[in-house]
């Protein structure tokens, strides 16, 4: 038997005789506990740690256990998914991916935040953020990190052949070849973006349908509601990989792969997050002072390039006993205050934007107020509780027209007729 | 205590060992069984029974039947290889003087990593532009994982390395208890190295290539951590394995009946493949 059986039966078997229920009662009038799960935060320092020793002491009659989620993004949905189904998670605050946010309120995982919340307390964080966790008129998470897809370009390279950055990506392809041109390096790679068969393949798509002024679920619900569009897209691609403007391993790789490779100045052009541009920046970097930030650019029949937003949310399980503490853990969390020292920590980028003008983190992280510009601009994912369906659905019909297994055509109709077949009567 | 007491009381010392199998192995595996036969899509909250209807969506379901082929693939060809190697490296390590002690090491540091970190381990050697594999082809440019036609033999060739060690180590077990004087006596009679081969150390090391062949094939067949972190299923979907397959129908689209129709699948190809193994071994004599 395969071992998500094994999980999921053994999830069952154990929600059923009652072992999963780890959550810890409370007499009356003690201090009660809040389970926290969370994914580990990446970075030099951990910031978790000493914000819960702030909560603690401004809130001693509640106390925090915090627990790590999986390492990987599918492990720790597989997590939450098991226990929030079985009714009795044993936590009471969770780390979410924004994409899963309206799923979890359609299945009625998610406590409403909407009457708990001062007005106003959302209007503080990137619209885009916000926009992410509404789900039919109610607030069901709060913004706690934000991530935005943008375009990493060699500002060095540029200089020397005197190009800007690209505002189309006409003018990034013949960026890339007049360049190489003259740079006379057959080891340069033009442009890095991701399109091995995952989550990070269906943002670069949607990036590039923004671009070209049309997305992938149309107002009616309709997928690819331009198609003409869409192929041309995948097309574009495509013709990236053929015509060597970008490497062939791209039908392969992810975030951090090229990342790597732009890192150790291989490439011209990067379409990656935020967090990459630290990195270029670390004293041992060969590209470090070479960098430039800029949006995504745009197809000619779009009218501008946006990038993807995504970061985490925290929401509260519906089944908590302490709804209130789980809510006051949250909003502290994803307070300024919270998020000022995360971002301070350099493992997270805040969701408020009036921290990315602050003194005292610009001066650490300089590439700051140009990352608010972008994630401004940029647009969340389908806000609805079939992402994740309509994701891992396109997921292998995108990767077939990247490798050229099939064509942009035969993509859009393959998809479309199997994501209507599986979205039918699911209801928004 | 009587002799005719014997089962009886055989059976009751048996019975929490075979309870406590009932409960983790026999309750779920009723249970997914019970799922499959339902439509139930828990975030939009459906969970209605439809009999065969999750079957009968696979029968006619390209996706279904390409998992299927790429399974049958994976596993004829990696079990064959891990078998031939296995033997192989077995007779090396036998025929040698020195150095047995670390080439054991080495193989079982192979088989010891964690599937996760042989992945990872892979992702960096055909990494096309600093792997180790391209390396050595003299700087080739090969797109090992994000081509099509390359990436189930590459995953093949790391599920090879990561389990031939297996292979090796059980066929070297069963190399060591055969007698030299078999071997001597054969030698008296004018047997050559390959004759001796053939009419002595395959023959005996038959029963234990058909249970490391029933060992490999039950799991490849279940074949999951290498394409999934490799690969993801793609380019194209085509590494996606059936229980990938499985694993994306119930936790990432969550249409749980689906995914439980793919698992038992699975489940059924095990068992089938498990119970043609087991009568094979019976008739060598290995089973009571």
């Amino acid at each position: 038997m395969t071992r998500a059986i094994l999980v999921v039966c053994l999830a069952g078997a154990l929600a059923l005789t009652g072992c999963a229920d780890s959550s810890p009662r409370d007499g009356g009038g003690g201090p009660v506990t809040v389970v926290f799960k969370h994914a580990k935060l990446l970075g030099p320092v951990d910031p978790l740690a000493p914000l819960l020793v702030e909560f603690a002491a401004l809130h001693p009659e509640i106390r925090v256990r915090a627990e790590a989620l999986p390492w990987s993004s599918d492990e720790q949905r597989q997590f939450l998914v098991i226990n929030l189904e079985g009714g009795n998670p044993g936590f009471d605050v969770m780390m979410l991916d924004c994409i899963w946010v309206p799923e979890f309120a359609r299945a009625g995982w998610l406590l409403d935040l909407t009457p708990s919340l001062p007005p106003g307390e959302l209007a503080a964080h990137f619209p885009s953020a916000a926009e992410a966790a509404r789900y039919r008129g109610r607030d069901w998470a709060l913004p706690w990190m934000m991530n935005v897809g943008l375009l990493y370009y060699r500002a060095d390279l540029l200089a020397r052949h005197g190009l800007r950055p690209p505002e189309t990506y006409d003018e990034l392809v013949a960026a890339i070849r007049r360049i190489r041109a003259a740079e006379g390096n057959p080891r340069l790679e033009g442009y890095l973006w991701q399109g091995k068969q995952y989550e990070g393949l269906v943002v670069n798509v949607l990036e590039g349908l923004w671009a070209a002024g049309t997305r992938v679920l149309g107002d009616d619900g309709r997928v690819f509601p331009d198609p003409e569009r869409a192929e041309a897209v995948l097309r574009f691609l495509r013709g990236l990989i053929t015509e060597g403007l970008s490497p062939p391993w791209t039908t392969a790789a992810d975030e951090e792969i090229t990342r790597r490779a732009f890192g150790q100045g291989e490439a011209i052009f990067l379409r990656s997050w935020p967090y990459a541009a630290d990195l270029f920046e670390l004293p041992d970097s060969p590209v470090r002072g070479k960098v430039g930030l800029a949006p995504l650019p745009r197809h000619a029949t779009g009218t501008a390039g946006a990038g993807s937003t995504g970061g985490a949310h925290l929401g509260v399980a519906r089944g908590t006993r302490h709804p209130e503490a789980a809510i006051t853990l949250a909003r502290f969390l994803t307070s300024e205050r919270a998020q000022r020292v995360m971002a301070e920590s350099g493992a997270v980028k805040p969701t408020r934007p009036a921290l990315y003008h602050d003194p005292a983190l610009v001066r650490a992280f300089p590439s700051l107020p140009r990352i608010h510009d972008l994630t401004l601009a940029g647009r969340p994912r389908p806000v609805t509780p079939a992402y994740v369906i309509l994701s891992t659905t396109l997921q292998p019909e995108l990767s077939a027209a990247l490798v050229g297994v099939k064509t942009p055509a035969e993509t859009v109709a393959h998809s479309r007729r199997r994501l209507e077949f599986l979205l039918e009567g699911l209801g928004g | 205590m009587s002799l005719r007491a014997a089962p009886r009381t055989g059976l009751l010392l048996v019975a929490p060992a075979l309870l406590l199998l009932a409960a983790v192995t026999a309750y779920p595996a009723l249970w997914v069984l019970w799922l499959s036969l339902q439509r139930r899509v828990p975030i939009f909250g459906i969970a209605q029974f439809e009999g065969a209807g999750n079957y009968l969506f696979l029968a006619g379901d390209p996706r279904f039947w390409s998992a299927t082929r790429i399974t049958l693939a994976f596993t004829v060809i990696s079990v064959l290889l891990e078998l031939v190697l296995g033997l192989l490296v077995a007779l090396a390590l036998a025929g040698q003087r020195r150095g047995r002690r670390l080439a054991l090491s080495l193989l079982l540091l192979a088989w010891a990593l964690p599937g996760v970190v042989t992945a990872k381990l892979f992702e960096w050697l055909y990494n096309p532009a600093a792997g180790l594999v391209n390396y050595l082809l003299l700087g080739a440019q090969i797109n090992w994982l994000g081509d099509p036609a390359l990436a189930l033999p590459g995953l093949i060739v790391a599920d090879v390395w990561r389990t031939m060690p297996l292979v090796a180590l059980l066929c070297y077990a069963r190399l060591l208890t055969i007698p030299a004087e078999i071997y001597e006596a054969a030698r008296v009679d004018g047997a050559g190295d390959l004759a001796a081969f053939l009419r002595i150390t395959l023959p005996l090391c038959r029963s234990i290539l058909l249970i490391a062949l029933l060992f490999r094939t039950l799991d490849a067949l279940r074949a999951f951590d290498l394409m999934f972190i490799l690969t993801g299923g793609g380019p194209a979907g085509t590494t996606e394995t059936l229980t990938v397959y499985a694993y994306r129908s119930l936790f990432q689209t969550l249409h749980l009946g689906l995914g439980s129709a793919i698992a038992v699948v699975v489940f059924g190809l095990v068992m089938l493949v498990a119970w043609g193994y087991l009568r094979a071994l019976r008739r060598e004599g290995l089973t009571a």
